[in-house]
């Protein structure tokens, strides 16, 4: 069997991550989640305060538009893609300095 | 199972944001062992993926939902060090951009749900690995397994966090129950998909899990000796 590419592994991951935020989101159960609902029934649901950032544009994955389905696909895409940048990026400078401490390593080495 | 900001106490927040610091800085030095060039492709992908799947919230009970933690398929496909930095950029978003989950709470985020789902789903995934038998199918058995505990723990680490600086004077045995009990249901979904997640990617390219490294080693090194053995 032909071997399956990192790429077309990546891609595939990449793509279902995009539907399920971009599409699939839309019908994701509205009901409190497991510790909304007992923070409720116990009596501390109102203990919570108000959101730092609860007003911005894609607070609670709104982005706002008129179409509640494309709301909250464009907040689920754009999140995606910035958690995916970030993710990459970290990725980058732990390896990076990983190398540079490897290459000091090797010419600690050399040079004794 | 995002804090809001408020649930608890100003010094529960500012120990568990201490706590969460360290962890994610000892994960980005630690990582560095984790990330060679085949996991670390994966690793914003990951992620990604936990995000997407986070946003999915499945009906568990009457007017109660849940959604993935995320911590044992990060931890499996890409390493635990590095599955605590995919949770917690993932967490960092949530707050951030998203509303969802407190800023001051993000210590605490980070503390139930990168560092204990993590850790616990990670520790119950190579336990079983080294009791159970060595080949690649067991692997997205064992992820699930170590999925669905972590999260009843996850709730019960909140419980403990709650009877020290919780913000309510409430029962902490009545809490326990109530949350350990849903959140072992939502654990069943959770373990549901890391079954899948895990196993989609283990079917197609087993080398790029990291969390089944030992099991193909070992596989190589048995092919190995067979052969040397035919060819004396």
């Amino acid at each position: 069997m032909k071997r399956v590419s990192t790429k077309v592994v990546a891609g595939g991951i990449l793509l279902v991550a995009l539907l399920l935020a971009g599409f699939v989101s839309f019908y994701a159960s509205d009901s409190p989640d497991g510790l909304e609902s007992v923070a409720e029934d116990k009596g501390f649901v109102d203990t919570a305060g108000d959101h730092a950032t609860g007003d911005g544009p894609l607070a609670d994955y709104d982005a706002g538009l008129d179409s509640e389905r494309a709301s909250v696909g464009v907040a689920g895409v754009v999140g995606v893609l910035v958690v995916l940048a970030l993710g990459t990026g970290l990725t980058y400078v732990v390896r990076r300095r990983t190398r540079e401490v490897d290459d000091e390593r090797d010419s600690a080495t050399t040079s004794a | 199972m995002h804090v809001p900001d408020g649930f608890f106490d100003a010094p529960t927040s500012v120990v568990t944001g201490v706590v969460a610091a360290a962890a994610v800085g000892v994960s980005l030095r630690k990582a560095r062992n984790e990330l060679d060039d085949r996991t670390a492709p994966l690793v914003g992908l990951v992620a990604a993926f936990v995000f997407a799947a986070q946003m999915l919230n499945f009906p568990v009970v009457s007017g109660t939902s849940g959604h993935l933690m995320g911590g044992a398929i990060a931890a499996v496909l890409v390493g635990p060090w590095t599955g605590v930095l995919c949770l917690s950029t993932v967490l960092l978003v949530q707050g951030l951009l998203f509303a969802d989950g407190g800023i001051t709470a993000l210590g605490t985020n980070v503390v139930l749900m990168a560092v204990t789902t993590v850790v616990v789903g990670w520790a119950v995934f190579r336990g079983l690995q080294v009791v159970l038998p060595k080949n690649t199918a067991m692997v997205p058995v064992c992820a699930s397994v170590g999925a669905f505990v972590s999260v009843p723990v996850a709730s019960l680490v909140f419980v403990a966090l709650y009877a020290v600086g919780g913000g309510a004077d409430i029962s902490i045995g009545g809490l326990a129950t109530a949350m350990v009990g849903v959140h072992a249901l939502i654990g069943i979904g959770e373990a549901a998909i890391t079954f899948l997640a895990v196993g989609s990617i283990l079917a197609v390219r087993p080398d790029l899990v990291y969390g089944a490294r030992r099991v193909l080693e070992q596989r190589e090194l048995v092919i190995r000796s067979s052969t040397t053995e035919v060819a004396a």
